[in-house]
């Protein structure tokens, strides 16, 4: 059977419309970038899903690994200063 | 369902052998669970177990090849179409099934295997789909049929699949469940259509009736005693209701749309528990679904002839496209110099 090991893998992201950030929508398996855009077309956007597509060669992501996840995002969890709740206000002042 | 080859007792592989567990895997495997009890998702390069893995790679490939195995019955009838609306809708909904295998696909390959050996698996036959392609369309009424049952069957599965454990899996049935709630209202429209129509068209609604209904039961998979996986993958939240549980859903919503239609369920035994208020149905014929699991079905060799002949025929665009896309990479690079 003959592969398609020259078909990398694009993951693709639409925006919905104008005004929001494009969001991950799937993979796909495309000759070049250009055939990853039609295909991406075909299979998300059917109903009217996306406004703009982006195709990025999965091989181009970096990754943080999820081993890792305790000493990259645990540290922000004992940060409350960071948050507006943190500091007391008496409740007489307005607009703040 | 789609993948109802998994619960075959009979097949090989589906269970990890017995070995020794270090303990260093025992806390990755309670910690797994506990995540998984928790309803937290698992993504693709988190730690999970080996069987966990192995049972989701057949599970979401059996469901891919049942997508686009699945495009076959229907697409019989697409140059043949009664008219353009029918036409229009029948073509959107083979091409969703097309769409709905690659998101599946897709899914899969974020667990570590290739298109190419999950294509390959389904072109040997190594692999399985759901025994309910490999029934024949011989009428019109039969689109009517699948659309009806076969979908609705599908989605009173897929819907729990929406909160499955794996998030690839989960968010790829969120998108399918959306996209197929219009395949099951088509058919039903069109049976309902057929049914209003002349007397001949009603017999044709009927007939397909008789023929698709036994098998749509058998696509929720075998009873609960006699299915292999069922506890662990509901452990794993894979599986959120059993195959009986679903089977029983499916009864119970589709016996009064068949009242609506004027047709009857061919099941002399079917009949309303008023104290349950669930529908008691006849017995199904296992030996039948276990000869279709096994390669015997009406159509199983002619659907896998189908997908063989469709991936031979496009080998050489597979090549020109290759080829197409190096060419442009050249013309790039030499415009760029």
């Amino acid at each position: 059977m003959m592969d398609r090991k020259d078909w990398p893998l694009f993951e693709i992201f639409i925006r919905p419309k104008n005004g929001l950030s494009h969001k991950h929508v799937g993979s796909l398996h495309a000759a070049d970038a250009r055939m990853a855009l039609d295909n991406a077309r075909d299979v998300y956007t059917r109903r009217g899903e996306g406004v703009s597509i982006w195709a990025v060669p999965a091989a181009s992501i970096a990754a943080s690994d999820p081993t890792d996840k305790a000493s990259l995002f645990d540290p922000a969890d004992d940060k409350v200063y960071r948050h507006p709740t943190f500091y007391d206000i008496p409740a007489d002042v307005k607009n703040i | 369902m789609y993948t109802q080859g998994l619960d075959a007792k009979t097949e090989q592989g589906a269970q990890p052998s017995p070995r020794l567990v270090t303990e260093q895997e025992a806390a990755l495997q309670g910690r797994f669970q506990e995540r998984v009890d928790a309803e937290e998702k698992i993504e693709p390069r988190d730690w999970m177990p080996d069987g966990y893995r192995r049972t989701l790679v057949r599970q979401i490939s059996q469901h891919a090849h049942s997508e686009i195995v699945g495009m076959l019955p229907e697409g019989n009838w697409i140059t043949r179409a009664p008219t353009l609306r029918r036409k229009v809708a029948l073509l959107a909904k083979v091409q969703d099934e097309g769409g709905h295998g690659l998101y599946l696909y897709s899914a899969a390959e974020t667990l570590g295997v290739s298109r190419d050996e999950l294509i390959g698996q389904l072109l040997s036959g190594k692999a399985k789909y759901s025994s309910i392609f490999n029934y024949p369309t011989p009428t019109w009424a039969d689109i009517g049929a699948i659309g009806w049952l076969v979908d609705g069957a599908a989605i009173m599965n897929q819907v729990p699949l929406c909160r499955c454990s794996y998030g690839p899996y989960a968010r790829a049935m969120v998108r399918i469940c959306r996209e197929e709630s219009f395949h099951q209202r088509q058919g039903y429209e069109l049976m309902l259509a057929l049914a209003q129509g002349t007397a001949e068209q009603k017999r044709m609604a009927q007939d397909a009736l008789n023929r698709w209904w036994w098998p749509s039961l058998m696509m929720f998979g075998p009873s609960d005693e006699q299915s292999a996986h069922s506890s662990q993958n509901m452990a794993w939240k894979i599986k959120r209701f059993s195959n009986d549980e679903l089977r029983q859903r499916f009864v119970d919503a589709t016996v009064p749309q068949a009242e609506f239609l004027g047709l009857t369920i061919p099941d002399p035994e079917l009949r309303l528990n008023a104290e349950t208020g669930h529908y008691e149905f006849g017995a199904i014929d296992w030996t039948e679904f276990n000869e279709i699991l096994k390669g015997n079905g009406p159509c199983n060799r002619e659907r896998i002839e189908a997908r063989r002949k469709a991936w031979d025929d496009g080998a050489w665009v597979r090549e020109a496209a290759v080829a197409h896309a190096a060419k442009r990479r050249q013309r790039a690079l030499k415009k760029a110099g």
